[in-house]
């Protein structure tokens, strides 16, 4: 195995980022110190969240008998109590914060735009909208919420793209016909929510600022499922999305198959976010924050898909303690954490996006 | 600048030439559009192996839109480019992408992205999903870091560089993506002159060295007959004259490809043809210009 330092960098600091080579010929590839380092810690920390989550409750379980749950060892009682009652609303989170942080990091690289995530144009609002128009309307098809979340988000992607199509759907044109969109679906959201009688209101608004409270294995399987499915053909089309970060033109000269490659992670990146979306509802602002947080913590010029992934859970799960533990005797949804976290995070992109006159 | 400092006169670009081995790149009967205007009209060129060529002609003459063709980001309406003899839209994009890079004007890099990643990018046609980085990918980043002198600012990030040191950077990505055709357009824009003779330098350089065919869109008339072996002058979609700078750029094809009267006189550095305007106020009506 070789390691060496790449061309030119000779007093470079870890933490400046300076790749290094490692290559097992014929298989080669860069390794980023600060990127790995990044990636670690906080997958670190989101385990950590994840168990001291199983941890809390009105039966409490020290730390480490709920790792020996998750080791399949313990008394019967503990193994039962946090596998099957805890372990569901975990990795519900952890999985849908992977899922929006994955997500929100493809479409914030493909569009060089950090507004330009899942919950700012209108995927997570459409999936609202068909869920609560099942539910206002009684009709639902003999389909679950989650799966007219997934078919909202769905439906509604293929809308922006159609609309946003003229001879290639750019990053810009997707940014604008999406936040069109989306209006669209909170005002039909909104008008539905208030024909409603009082009942279906409050089971749609439950649904809509995205909860964690009571997922079951079913839901957690599906999940599982679409990721173990979405998330390495995300990744595997890492390196087009390095060079679709250098605009069209420049990414096509290196070879990079533009339309096709876009459309290709777009469906991923949608895949993920309605999959995400169908479990727990529109959890608000993570698919917006996680990927800047993870491109700020990696020092990287683009957000590292599979960091943005660690950070969402992270961010999730951590927000989820939050929402348990605030209020004694009161278990808020976890969309109001994140949306009271993610406000101000996104203030900041809009201030710093109107400094630096670039969008982002 | 040192070029006026040398009263010698060099010969033309191109005299020392390694012999042309690279493909072969024209374009036969091509018509281009967009949104149904049509912007270049049964179009045929035989782009010079191993030269430079310099395509010139009045804004909107469809100069850019014909290397964008070249290049295959622009679908021909009809006609079409051949590679070596072989339809370019017949390439996989990965073979082509070996063989032909195409520099777009003004390319803007994401904020942060450093030198050495960008030029680093330039290696994406010779990777695969498990040699993403080969010890070939790594010497080609180096030379090409060399060959524009930015092994110094490799760890800079690009949009922290002047202006002549990012075009510099994005030339580099382009040489690291080694391929022996490289299409550029105007790559001297929006830099001061010093900088415009210093990145025209350079790519004479890569020309010169590798043997690379080189097609580049100017605006300068001067530095392309000064910097190319053979000038394609467009107007209107259409090629008005080609052929070395000494024959294509006289007073009379100036005036019809530009609408403007000039005189022309051998550049004093490079014995080139030398474009002087003459304007409403100077030249023939009685201005100093009217001695030569």
């Amino acid at each position: 195995m070789a390691l060496s330092p790449s061309p030119g960098l000779r007093r470079a600091a870890v933490l400046r980022d300076r790749p290094y080579r490692l290559a097992v010929p014929p298989v080669s590839g860069m390794l980023r110190p600060r990127l790995v380092l990044t990636g670690v810690l906080v997958a670190v920390g989101a385990f950590g969240l994840f168990c001291w989550g199983l941890a809390l409750g009105d039966y409490p379980v020290s730390l480490p008998d709920v790792v020996k749950a998750l080791a399949g060892t313990g008394d019967p009682g503990t193994l039962a109590v946090v596998r099957d009652l805890r372990l569901p609303r975990a990795l519900t989170g952890l999985l849908v914060g992977v899922a929006f942080g994955v997500s929100g990091a493809v479409f914030q690289t493909m569009t060089r735009n950090p507004l330009a995530s899942p919950d700012m144009i209108g995927l997570t609002e459409g999936a609202g909208t068909a869920v609560v128009a099942a539910l206002v309307l009684g009709w639902t098809g003999g389909l679950g919420l989650s799966t007219l979340g997934l078919l909202g988000a769905l439906a509604t992607a293929l809308l922006v793209y159609a609309l946003a199509w003229k001879g290639g759907a750019t990053g810009y044109r997707i940014i604008l016909v999406g936040i069109g969109v989306s209006w669209i679906c909170t005002s039909a959201t909104d008008f539905l929510v208030a024909r409603g009688n009082r009942f279906e209101a409050q089971e749609a608004m439950g649904w809509l600022v995205g909860n964690l409270n009571g997922r079951t294995w079913g839901q957690v399987d599906s999940l599982a499922v679409a990721l173990a499915v979405l998330l390495p053909v995300t990744l595997a089309m890492g390196r087009w999305m390095r060079t679709l970060q250098l605009g069209d033109d420049v990414a096509a000269g290196l070879g990079t198959p533009v339309q096709p490659v876009r459309l290709a992670l777009l469906l991923a990146a949608v895949g993920l976010v309605a999959f995400g979306t169908a479990a727990a509802g529109p959890v608000a602002f993570v698919a917006l924050a996680s990927p800047q947080i993870a491109q700020r913590l990696a020092g990287t010029s683009a957000p590292p898909p599979l960091v943005s992934g660690l950070t969402g859970a992270f961010v999730v799960l951590g927000s989820d303690l939050v929402a348990r533990e605030a209020i004694p005797g009161t278990e808020l949804p976890v969309g109001i954490v994140t949306g009271a976290l993610g406000a101000p995070v996104l203030l900041w992109l809009l201030i710093r996006a109107n400094r630096a006159g670039s969008g982002g | 600048m040192s070029t006026t400092d040398s009263r010698v006169p060099r010969p033309a670009a191109g005299a020392p030439h390694k012999p042309p081995t690279g493909p072969r790149l024209e374009a036969r009967g091509l018509q281009l559009a967009y949104d149904g205007r049509t912007v270049v009209a049964d179009l045929d060129l035989a782009v010079p192996t191993g030269r430079i060529t310099a395509v010139v002609g009045a804004n909107a003459c469809g100069k850019s839109t014909l290397l964008r063709a070249l290049a295959r980001l622009l679908a021909p309406r009809g006609g079409a480019v051949e590679l070596d003899g072989a339809a370019l839209r017949s390439l996989p994009t990965r073979e082509l992408a070996r063989k032909l890079g195409i520099l777009p004007q003004t390319p803007v890099a994401p904020e942060g992205l450093t030198v050495g990643d960008l030029v680093g990018r330039g290696r994406a046609p010779h990777q695969t999903w498990w040699r993403q980085w080969s010890a070939a990918d790594e010497e080609a980043v180096r030379a090409a870091l060399a060959a524009t002198s930015m092994t110094e600012l490799v760890d800079r990030p690009v949009d922290e560089l002047s202006g002549g040191q990012r075009q510099r950077a994005w030339i580099a990505m382009a040489v690291a993506q080694g391929t022996p055709v490289l299409l550029l357009d105007e790559p001297t824009t929006y830099l001061d002159l010093a900088h415009q003779i210093d990145v025209l330098d350079l790519i004479t350089d890569l020309n010169r060295r590798e043997g690379r065919t080189v097609v580049m869109v100017l605006h300068d008339l001067n530095q392309a007959c000064r910097y190319a072996d053979h000038v394609v002058a467009m107007k209107a979609g259409r090629i008005v004259a080609e052929g070395p700078p000494a024959e294509v750029v006289t007073e009379a094809t100036v005036e019809d490809v530009f609408g403007l009267r000039c005189r022309v006189v051998p550049d004093p550095v490079s014995g080139t043809p030398l474009v002087i305007p003459l304007g409403r106020h100077h030249g023939d009506t009685g201005g100093p210009a009217d001695a030569g």
